[in-house]
Order: C-alpha cells, then structure tokens, then sequence
C-alpha cells in the first residue's frame, strides 16, 4: 500500500478525532505454559483478512521475553531522531536500562512508512522512584504518559514484563511478518488484531493492541457508551488521548482491576452487566453481588457492539456485551485455547476442536495457566 | 386616577352557536360570562379574563374563543405594552407585581439548540420493541470503598438510594399552593410509575403518608409542616435553598390559599400569607448546611438520601461543589424557567441562569474536581419533553424534576394566575368548588399515561443511539451537537457544533 504524503497531513491524527472502526480479533493460549512462536496466530488473523482494511493490524505476547522478564520492556515509536534522543534521555534519567536495540524488522513491499521502531529493557531507578512516592507501577505509567504527551514524534506502544505488543499500519499478517513474530518470538499465549478503521489517520500508535504495563485489549466494535465511560474513567487520572473505544476499555479494566480490586468476573459484571429483567431471575446471591455492582459502578457499563481479548500475565479473558452485537467464539483443544471473531480464524490453525462454542453476551470466557497466573 | 388597562386577551362568542346553556358562566371563577337577562343572551366581560380556556374546553357548541387582543398603544419597539401595563398597575397600587408559573420572556431554550445523534452502519441502532432498554436508575452517593465479607463476597455499603424507573420524578408542588386533589394524583401517579413526587414546602397531608414511600419531602427556610413524624415518612429528604423562579427569596402562599386543611397540615394562621423568609436562619453559609443535613440524617437514623435543592444561578458550579461536598446524596438544580405558584414578578423574569449552562458546568466541574459520585444531580426548570430528559441526561444529570408538564397533564393551562387562587382547573385552588373539578382518579391516570408516553420515547431516542440503559447515557456527550450556538455556549455546553467534531 502506497501512501500519499498529501493525505497523510489532511487527515486527522489519532486523538484529534474520534476514529470508530470494525475489526478482526483473535488470541490463542497454552494453558501449560509452552511457548509457540506467532506463526500461528499470524495464519489465524490473516484468515479473516476481510475483516480490516489495511489500516492497522498487530499483536500481543506474553512470555515473550524471558531473559529480561523482571525488566518493562518498552517499544518506541519514533518519527525522528531528534526524538529518539529527546527520549533516551528521558529514559536514562528514570530508569536503569538493561538492554535497549532497534527493533528487528522484515523488509515488506506492503508495509511503508514505517517509523523508527526501538526496544529498551528498563528498570525504575530506586531512587527516583523513592521520590516519586509512587508504587513501581504507577511510576511506569506516569513515565511512559510523559512520553507519550510531551515528546513530539516519540510514543511508547508497549511497556510490560515479559510481554510485548508488535502493531503497525498495514494489514495484520503483513505486520506480524514484518515483526518476525513467526521466528524471532516464542510466548505461551497470542492475541491479535486487524483493524478496519472508517477513516485513515495512518498513524502506527494507533493501531492496536492498546496496551498498559502488561493489559493488552484488542477490541471489535463501536461502543454507545464512550463519552459516559470517558468522562467518568478521567475522575480517576486517565487521560484518553487517543479517544478510542480500546484506550478507554484498557483503563476501566485497569482501575476495576487494579485500583477497586474486583476480580475478573466482577470486572465483567461491570462493563457487560446482566439486564435488570436478568439479575431478577438469578439466585439471590447474584442479584445482590450485581444489583451492587450496577448501582456502584453505572457510568463503567458499555454499551453499543463490543468483543474485547483482555491480556494479561498468565491468561487472557474474552467478553462480549451484553447484547452480543459482535461475533466471537471460543474452543479448546487439550490444553490450548482459543478466541476467534470467527470461527475460521480458529479453524484455520485447528481444524480438529474438543469443543467450540459462542459465548453469550456478558459472559466472560477466562482462560489462565494452569499453575496460575498472575491474577 | 386609576389607569384602565385594556384586557389583553378578548373573549369572542359565536351567537350562532352559543345556546345560552350558561356552563361558560358556571365553569368560570373569575365572573367572566354572565346571563343579561334583558338582553336575554350571554355576555363576557374579557378584562376579567385570564386566559384559562376553561370555558372553551367545555363549550359544548364550541361557541367559544380566545383571541389576543388587537386594541394596541400606539406601537413602540422600546416601550412593549406589558411594561407600560406594569407600570400603570405599580402606579395604582404600589405593590411589587407578583406573577405564576415560569419566566415567559424570549431567552434562548438551549435544548432546542441540541440535536441528539443515531447509530448507523459502524454500530447498530437497538429496538426498543424487542429488546430490553433499561430506564431503571439509582440516585445517591456511589463513592464507597468496596467490603467484602469472610468469604470474600462484596458487601452493599452504599448509602441509601432512591430507585426510579425511568429518571422522571414530579418536582416540588406544595400543597396550598395546588390542591388536595392535585397532591393525590400526583402521589398515587408516582407509586404507580415507581417513580417520586414531592411535598415542596407545604407539609405533608395526612391523608397521603401512606404513600410515603414515593414522596420526597421538603424542609424549606419557613419549616411549614416539618417534623420528626414527617421526615421519617418520607422515602427521601429534600433541603430547598432555592428555586429556579425566585432564587435569593423564600416561598410565598396567598392567604386566600391558606383554608383549614393547608393551616393545619402547614401548622400556620388560616387566611393569612405565608411568606418564608428568603435563606434559612440557620444557614448563613455552606458548614450550616452541613449541619442541617446531618440533623436531618440523625433525625431519620441515615437511612434516607437527602437532597439539597438549589436554583441556577452564575456560580453554580462553586455552589453544587461545596454541597457535594457537605454530605448531602443528591443535588437538585433548579433552572431560571422553572415554575411557582407565585413569585415577584421581577424577580421570575430577571434572576437566574438557564438549567441547560447550569446543568452542563455542574456536571463537568465535580468531575474535574473528581467527585461526581458523591452526589447524583437532578435536572429542573422546564423540561418540556422527553427528549429534553434525554438531552438533559446526555449533558449530565441523573433524572429530571418535571412541574408544568405534570400540571399541564392535570389540565392545567398555563394561563399564569396560581397566585389568585381561583384556578378553574382545581390544580392552584383550595375553593372546595374549584378543587373537586381535578378528579383523582381521572388525574393520576392522565400523569401516568404522560410518563409512560415520555419512557417510550426516551426508550426510542437510546435505542437510536445504540444505548440499552441509561446509565450509559448519563454524561455521554459526544451524542449531543449544537445547532446555531456560538463557541461560548458550545464550550460551556462541553458539546461540539452539528457536522462537528472541529
């Protein structure tokens, strides 16, 4: 695909517009921890190739670095290199920095104007983050949201342990090539993403996985709910710069995960919760545990078309909402799992399934190691 | 010298129709129509008229109409005839003007500047008609630290909330200043809708405890009618600092209003005005406040919300801040259209901001001070339609009070003259003649049929959207564009301009 420079400056950026779009998802997991490389969720995406236009395509994987897995590791985005250095300066400042190398990429005739692509292992420096009377992760985040919104050109993509996020403007299988998923990267567990975006910013940062520390959420739909959950989800100190539906997910599982410390079934009784009519008919239990969960949280329900493939160390959680107004569907095979938009993005790489289903709308499907993940 | 102010609406008779059956003259308390016997036909005196159209609703030969009246001062663009009127009446008397109802100057309605969007193509729109779309809401504070018990089970320790069905409740009507049939209705009205009416400022009847559950009780500046028994009846408390119509004065009954039942329930003289003072005298600022709220709380054991009650004025924002910040579980804004049974005149049409501006900066400064769920915010001051409910949700607010809407529905016609207290629609009346016109039976049924028609239509607009419950309607401004506003307003309003987002 050839870009026109001209269009490329008319066109709204990511984050000056709110840029909807329809979409390809897919993840893959080893519930025993083995390790694949990202052949076969490449294979898997690409077949529902009809499902993104080429404007954005990428992927998740966890386990990916285990040399360095006690270290964030940072994917950089860079228009310059005046902001490269602008960065590493930054970087050195705040963290130790263990390992840092461009990234390994594949020469495609598909993909273009691609960015300077960099890698760095890092580590908070104690005493900086001593000061910052921070925990370490939060330090992280409010670093890389520093980056992110102060340094022209420079925007990190991905900031977990031992997990990365390879995204780009193209089509998903070019971009999972041009990363060398398929050789370079082994990871117990795989997500996946092919946008179709409905206007062509052709920005790499906005193509998604969206991800923060190691959650990573691909994401089909347009939610209704955007601005409700937006505006709500800013009291707490996010900032939805890039005004998409993924951007804003990310953040309500984060902050009901991380800050509310509600469990990922919880989580899912929040964002896609039963309807009234529903909750009535469950025992009485579960009414008074979802009755409370609405009434506490009613500005984090989505609305509007949504599956979602939530990352994380050691599993993946997929949901629809609560109307199931995208498809998805998962299967097991022994001890892998899988999540599809389609179940052709799930044959293609296992024809020969134990069991496949579609699982209803708000009903969370979660599939973790089995010695336990992280959470 | 007594001016003579010609009347400005003229009573027109068809001859051919009228049949002289003298209903107009039976139906009407302010003596227009009357039987001459010599002329042997009915006459009207139209200076007595107050445009009710009681009279031409129940013609039965449709004999009957209401035209403005064409006499005219000679014509000037700065001096309109109403102002001349004003003054002729001020001369006369030397009274402050009173006035009923809402401010009916030509100030923008800024809902009617906000157009409301729909899903297609990207995301689907949902039918109302066969899937659910939920209008249920929870009013209260939400910002609790989560529990969970033994076995990890999470324990529901939100403060009390007041459950609606649909984000619809009837806002503040005291009983003296409408009737005992009118309170029925709207009593009966909102146990049927699982919705709220409430008291205003007037006490409780004791007739109506019974439907306690559903009535939102009021303590204003004069205390009419307030007491331990009152407050514990009620399913929520509402502290009124000020209203929409007449922000910065207290509440005000004509004696003429005050009949044996109002004394009693009210606990104040028969036959004279009651007129509460304009603040409480026991809240000359916001640590007050929270004083009251509390002995409020204490007094009902927290197990009721309290809501404080204030009108739209220019710092609103500061204000609703401070009260969310002073215990209370729902603010109540007020707009500068809102209704009253009677009101300064000048005061109506000169005082306040619109619900809309006030409404939008409330919303958007708690949430920028990180507390907007400590409070929900109700939205008053002429919601005229469910698609202002809508529009009003969409900006900000948690539910809407409506009052003219809920009067118009009882066959109120906005003819402005609640505080002469012969209203012939038995609404603003206590004469036992006037009052038995309003039938409760028939009343409550007509204000359950106007909120169940606004619930479908508020069903259809979120379904359009895409949005199956409310709650994610609440702030979702992205689904609002205005149209003809300037920057200013959009910027206050926090929406973009239609074919916008630039």
């Amino acid at each position: 695909m050839i870009f026109n420079d001209l269009e490329l400056k008319t066109a709204p950026l990511e984050g000056e517009v709110r840029i909807p779009s329809g979409c390809a998802v897919s993840a893959m997991i080893d519930r025993t921890g083995r390790k694949m490389t990202g052949e076969k969720i490449i294979r898997s995406i690409a077949t529902m190739h009809d499902r993104s236009n080429g404007l954005g395509g990428g992927f998740a994987g966890y386990g990916i670095y285990p040399d360095y897995k006690e270290y964030y590791a940072f994917h950089l985005f860079y228009n310059d290199f005046q902001a490269k250095k602008e960065t590493e300066d930054f970087l050195v400042q705040h963290f130790e920095v263990a390992y840092s190398s461009e990234m390994k990429t594949r020469k495609l005739k598909s993909i273009t104007n691609e960015p300077v692509i960099y890698r760095y292992f890092l580590y908070p420096l104690s005493k900086r983050l001593a000061n910052s009377l921070l925990d370490e992760e939060r330090y992280v985040v409010r670093c890389v949201n520093k980056i992110n919104a102060d340094i022209k050109g420079a925007f990190v993509f991905s900031s977990g342990k031992d997990m990365g996020i390879f995204k780009g403007v193209g089509y998903p299988e070019d971009i999972g090539r041009f990363y060398l998923l398929d050789e370079e990267y082994e990871g117990y567990c795989w997500t996946a993403h092919g946008r179709y975006p409905t206007n062509t910013p052709g920005w790499w940062g906005g193509a998604h996985p969206f991800g923060l520390l190691d959650y990573s959420v691909v994401h089909n739909g347009e939610i209704s709910s955007y601005d409700a959950n937006r505006r709500y989800i800013e009291m707490f100190g996010y900032k939805c710069s890039l005004q998409t539906d993924t951007e804003v997910i990310t953040y309500i599982i984060d902050y009901l995960l991380r800050v509310k410390k509600l469990t990922l079934n919880e989580v899912a009784k929040v964002i896609s919760a039963s309807f009234w009519s529903t909750i009535e008919e469950k025992s009485e239990e579960e009414q008074r545990e979802e009755t409370f969960l609405r009434k506490a949280f009613p500005s984090l329900l989505i609305t509007g078309p949504f599956s979602i493939i939530f990352g994380f160390t050691g599993g993946i959680m997929a949901l629809n909402d609560r109307l199931k107004l995208r498809s998805m569907v998962c299967a097991e095979k022994g001890d892998m799992a899988y999540v599809s938009s389609e179940e052709c993005g799930i044959r293609a790489i296992e024809p020969d399934v134990d069991n496949i289903f579609a699982p209803a709308g708000g009903v969370p499907v979660i599939y973790t190691l089995k010695d336990g993940g992280a959470l | 010298m007594e001016t003579y102010i010609p009347p400005e609406y003229e009573v027109v008779r068809d001859r051919d129709l009228c049949t002289g059956c003298r209903i107009c003259e039976r139906e009407c308390a302010n003596g227009v129509h009357r039987y001459d016997k010599d002329l042997k036909r009915m006459i009207s005196e139209s200076d007595k008229c107050v445009n009710c159209h009681r009279c031409v609703c129940f013609c039965p030969t449709r004999a009957l109409k209401i035209i403005k009246n064409p006499d005219t001062y000679r014509l000037n663009a700065n001096w309109q005839p109403q102002t001349m009127n004003e003054i002729y009446r001020q001369a006369d008397s030397g009274g402050v003007l009173l006035s009923s109802m809402g401010n009916p100057g030509d100030y923008p309605v800024y809902f009617n500047k906000i157009l409301v969007n729909a899903s297609q193509v990207t995301n689907p729109p949902i039918d109302p008609l066969r899937e659910p779309m939920e209008t249920v809401v929870y009013l209260g504070k939400k910002d609790v630290e989560l529990k969970r018990d033994i076995e990890g089970r999470l324990v529901d320790n939100l403060p009390p909330q007041l459950k609606l069905s649909v984000p619809v409740m009837f806002s503040a009507m005291s009983y003296g200043s409408i009737s005992y049939n009118a309170h029925e209705a709207l009593a009966r009205a909102a146990e049927e809708l699982g919705i709220y009416y409430n008291t205003g400022e007037g006490g409780l009847h004791r007739d109506f405890y019974k439907y306690g559950g559903n009535t939102i009780v009021q303590v204003a500046s004069g205390r009419f009618g307030v007491h331990a028994e009152y407050l514990s009846a009620a399913a929520a408390i509402e502290i009124k600092m000020g209203q929409g119509a007449k922000p910065g004065i207290g509440g005000h009954l004509p004696g003429m209003k005050i009949s044996d039942e109002v004394s009693k329930t009210r606990m104040i003289p028969k036959g004279i005005d009651a007129i509460s003072p304009a603040p409480h005298h026991d809240i000359y600022s916001i640590e007050d406040l929270r004083q009251l709220i509390y002995a409020v709380k204490e007094t009902t054991g927290y197990s009721k919300p309290v809501i404080v009650k204030v009108a739209a004025v220019h710092n609103i924002a500061a204000i609703a801040s401070g009260i969310a910040r002073s215990g209370a579980d729902i603010i109540a804004i007020d707009g500068f259209r809102g209704g009253t049974g009677a009101a300064p005149t000048r005061i109506r049409d000169n005082v306040g901001i619109p619900i809309e501006l006030a409404l939008a900066q409330v919303d958007e400064r708690l949430r920028q001070e990180g507390i907007r769920d400590s409070v929900s915010v109700i939205a008053a001051g002429s919601v005229h339609s469910s698609a202002d409910v809508v529009k009003a949700i969409a900006l900000g607010a948690d539910a809407c009070y409506i009052g003219t809407a809920a009067l118009l529905a009882l066959g109120c016609h906005l003819c402005r003259s609640c505080h002469t207290g012969k209203c012939n629609w038995g609404i603003a009346t206590q004469r036992e003649d006037l009052v038995k016109r309003l039938d409760p039976d028939v009343g409550y049924k007509r204000l359950v049929n106007l909120v169940t028609a606004w619930r479908h239509e508020i069903q259809e607009m979120m379904g359009a959207m895409g949005i199956n419950s409310i709650e994610a309607l609440r702030g979702n401004r992205l689904m609002l564009r205005g149209v003809g506003l300037n920057e200013t307003e959009l910027k206050i309003l926090g929406i973009h301009h239609a074919g916008g987002p630039v």
